[in-house]
């Protein structure tokens, strides 16, 4: 029993994962939910294997709060790593059932049976039994605890042209939230200020409500939905309202400065986490550098959206969270309904990189639904997008360290600041909601604070796996932030790794030692080193490449969180006034490989997106309050701005599966800020590494 | 008390069936589709001009459909990634998206489809070259499929191509 995976532990009931249907179609339910990342064709490929079925016998059910298993969030690459193995051990508990009821069906022993295909058949027989023609005979509510450890775990469903599940339908029609219409539907848009600390203090309510297509206006402190027949309809009100509305500001933002100055206008909780004893080994030379990572927006092309029905007494939720079960615990809370009148059912988003505005947007339709009592649909702008979703949180890393004459980090000193990075509604106890703080009886959020370690937020792989003499490490939580951050792709692992791999850089040109050789010197864990070898390989790494003229090439490499998947990558960059990387030729290790081309499709997205982060994006902010409104405040990186992207998977099937899925976004950072020390001989150390810091740091050389 | 917008009736073609719409003044050709026709395989994006999510074919030509107020697509054809496909039989460029699994979230995914199909069906096609300058401008992917989604295109191009020829 102790080996059970825990989601499976706190989701026993087997009928809760896996139902046989009548078409012998194989229904399974998980509760890690798909957010573009392709989870639900992975979940579908682990359960085929297990069931013993084609994977086109495998349907994914969309995952409801009252049916499918509750596993928390789908967040932190652990959707293959914990929801993959309880799905695993379910399936094949279901299939040792069925194993049974086919041996008593055919008169045989269960040792006599073996499943192919979803037949049961007696060793040697022809003609046998389908999962649809035994479901009558086994009772799958029964505890997962009831029966014996599953006699064959593994295999593989994976195949070169196992297509993800969802995309052929999304390419043809609907396949969004945002495509849902229940009868008798109205549409509501939420007027939220343009400066975080502002409140509304009134409207033209009356002008608002005669506006065509208008159905109801609800305020209700500072929160204000206007529902009408149509969502263009409702759009064009709540600019009409603007046009009226009075806003109180609570407070002023600091002036943003650069390269995140403005954390100075705020006071740090400070925590000395690691602090080793001893001395420190004698030191040949010294070195110490900071650096930076701004606020980065979520961006999602697809504005969030929420569904929400009142009947009265109960309430349906359709949202894109990544926490379905969490938010049904704080929208009941916020409308004053008993949890168990509420059900939350996912339903799919634009892609979801972290915590964004979807559970924000649910509550919206929440309130607005239950003040109509007629089904709301509420979306947000792309200005709202860019302005209210909570953002990445920003990072300030200053290191230091010594080396000895053998060309060994002898100490090292590493001290971190940024705001939270997890604010998600259920992270604590009060309500991280937005409209929930801006009702007339508002409630309040949870006291900041950051993700525990060893995960950690802010601190995120902010532990150097590398061997670095003696350590002493530091993290300062900001809780009050001029903007809100919650949980994004990496969390801290972006700007951390980025620090480290840049100073390690920094450390083996004094040494005098090839920066991949410097790494494998200080690394232990054959894993790491396999990675770091298989990237240089593939990517013709030539220590002897000395660079410059404004073209380079750079390493980084992080294992994500220290214990999920482990990626190095070569950068290629040629940096004129833009920097353009042309290549990122990368390693990855995450185990036993349920779905190789989702695998590699997360690390390609991975790549793109830490390159977009790390050469472009930052969120900005003035005294009138929001300055990223619209896609041309916030440009991403282009089509035409695209990397080659080539990735070795080390695999060591009999490894257990390890997430992937953000492993990529610190090491593609510093192989790209490794690669433009390499080009031009100076080293920008804030990002994004914007024409204009390439030149501040070329012109100070 | 709900006042009821003004309606003008606007008529036109979409995926080859004549419609007639009865719809407030100013509604976009976006709003008109998913709204009054229920084709929502035109996704609903920025709806400012710039993500390109909403991407149709107005006469052939792409077009992004939250920026194109209803009147000025009287009477002309209008198609929408519902009408690419020919019974099970997907259109050459959703196939060539599906087989590069061209998409992590796939919600930009059908307006670059349409701007793809538009600029391969004009007379000559564009080149590969053209249609990443057209992607640049009108087109963001915030998930990073963008290199799988150069190479369905180079897909795209083959099968087109080679069925010209």
């Amino acid at each position: 029993m102790t080996d059970l995976p825990s989601n499976l532990k706190a989701n026993a009931l087997l009928s809760r994962w896996v139902s046989v249907a009548a078409d012998d179609t194989l229904v399974i339910r998980s509760g890690k939910v798909e957010l573009g990342q392709g989870i639900a064709t992975a979940m579908a490929a682990i359960a085929a294997a297990e069931l013993a079925v084609p994977f086109e016998k495998i349907r994914v059910e969309n995952t409801e709060t009252q049916v499918a298993p509750e596993e928390g969030w789908t967040a932190g690459s652990f959707s293959v790593e914990h929801g993959g193995s309880a799905m695993r051990w379910a399936c094949a508990m279901v299939r040792e059932l069925f194993t049974a009821a086919a041996a008593e069906a055919l008169g045989t022993t269960p040792d006599d049976i073996v499943v192919t295909d979803g037949v049961f058949r007696r060793k040697g027989a022809n003609e046998g039994l389908a999962y649809h023609q035994l479901r009558e005979r086994v009772d799958l509510e029964v505890e997962a605890t009831d029966r014996p450890a599953p006699r064959l775990i593994g295999g593989s469903a994976d195949r070169p042209d196992l297509h993800r599940i969802d995309l052929r339908a999304k390419f043809s029609g609907p396949g969004f939230i945002q495509d849902m219409a229940l009868p008798g539907m109205a549409y509501g848009r939420i007027l939220r200020p343009a400066h975080p600390k502002d409140r509304l203090v009134s409207i033209d309510r009356a002008a608002v409500e005669a506006r065509p297509g208008v159905v109801a206006v609800v305020i209700d402190g500072g929160f204000c939905g206007i529902v009408a027949e149509r969502d263009d309809l409702a759009v064009k009100a709540v600019e009409f309202a603007r046009k009226s509305a009075r806003w109180e500001r609570t407070a002023e933002l600091p002036p943003m400065g650069e390269a995140n100055a403005w954390m100075d206008a705020y006071e740090a909780k400070s925590a000395t986490f690691i602090a080793d004893e001893g001395e420190a080994a004698p030191a040949a030379f010294s070195h110490a550098a900071r650096y930076s990572r701004p606020y980065i927006a979520h961006a999602s092309v697809g504005p969030s959206c929420g569904v929400a029905e009142f009947d009265g007494t109960k309430m349906r939720v359709w949202s894109h969270s990544q926490g379905i079960y969490p938010l049904r615990r704080q929208i009941a809370r916020v409308v004053g309904l008993p949890m168990e009148d509420v059900t939350v059912t996912h339903a799919h988003g634009s892609g979801c990189y972290g915590h964004n505005a979807a559970d924000d947007v649910a509550l919206d339709a929440a309130l607005l639904a239950k003040a109509l009592g007629r089904p709301v649909m509420v979306q947000w702008t792309r200005a709202d997008e860019l302005s209210w979703s909570p953002f990445g949180s920003p990072g300030r890393a200053a290191v230091s360290a010594s080396v000895g004459a053998d060309g060994m980090i002898t100490e090292w000193t590493y001290d971190v600041w940024s705001p939270p990075h997890l604010a998600r509604p259920g992270f604590g106890d009060g309500i991280n909601l937005l409209a929930a703080w801006h009702l007339a009886e508002p409630h309040a959020p949870s006291p900041p604070n950051d993700a525990p370690r060893p995960q950690g937020g802010g601190d995120r792989n902010s532990v150097p796996l590398y061997k670095v003499g003696k350590r002493t490490m530091t993290h300062h939580v900001l809780p009050e932030r001029p903007l809100h951050t919650s949980a994004m792709r990496a969390l801290g692992a972006h700007c951390n790794v980025f620090a480290i791999e840049s100073f390690l850089d920094e450390l083996a040109a004094q040494a005098g030692i090839d920066p991949v050789e410097f790494r494998i010197r200080h690394l232990d864990d054959p894993r790491a080193i396999g990675v770091i070898r298989a990237a240089a390989e593939a990517a013709g790494w030539d220590p002897a490449d000395a660079g410059g003229e404004g073209i380079g090439r750079g390493i980084g490499f992080a294992r994500y969180k220290n214990s999920g998947a482990y990626y190095a990558c070569v950068a290629t960059v040629e940096v004129a006034e833009t920097v353009r990387v042309t290549s990122v030729v990368g390693a990855v290790d995450a185990g036993f490989v349920v779905h190789r081309d989702g695998l590699l499709n997360q690390i390609e997205g991975g790549v793109i997106q830490a390159a977009s982060w790390t050469l472009k994006e930052q969120v900005r902010w003035n005294e009138d309050g929001f300055a990223v409104r619209s896609w041309a405040d916030y440009p991403l990186l282009t089509f035409s701005e695209m990397p080659e992207i080539r990735t070795v998977v080390v695999e060591d099937p009999s490894a257990p599966s390890l997430g992937s899925g953000e492993c990529a976004a610190g090491p593609v950072a510093a192989a790209i800020g490794n690669a433009v020390a390499h080009a031009l001989g100076v080293r920008v150390r804030d990002m994004p590494l914007t024409p204009e810091r390439i030149t501040a740091a070329i012109n100070a050389a | 008390m709900t006042s009821s917008p003004t309606l003008e009736t606007r008529s036109f073609s979409v995926n080859g069936r004549a419609v007639t719409v009865h719809v407030p003044e100013d509604t976009t050709l976006l709003s008109a589709l998913r709204h009054d026709l229920d084709l929502k395989g035109t996704r609903v994006g920025c709806t400012e001009g710039y993500c390109g999510a909403c991407t149709v074919l107005v006469d052939g030509r792409p077009v992004q459909s939250c920026n194109t107020p209803l009147w000025s697509v009287d009477g002309k054809t209008i198609t929408t990634v519902e009408g690419l496909a020919r019974g099970d039989v997907l259109g050459p460029v959703q196939e060539a998206f599906l087989l590069e699994q061209a998409a992590q979230c796939g919600y930009c995914t059908n307006g670059i489809i349409m701007t793809v199909t538009g600029l391969l069906s004009q007379n000559p096609p564009a080149t590969k070259h053209e249609i990443v300058e057209v992607l640049d401008e009108r087109h963001i992917c915030r998930c990073g499929a963008q290199t799988r989604i150069l190479k369905a295109i180079d897909r795209a191009i083959a099968t087109i191509g080679g069925a010209a020829r």
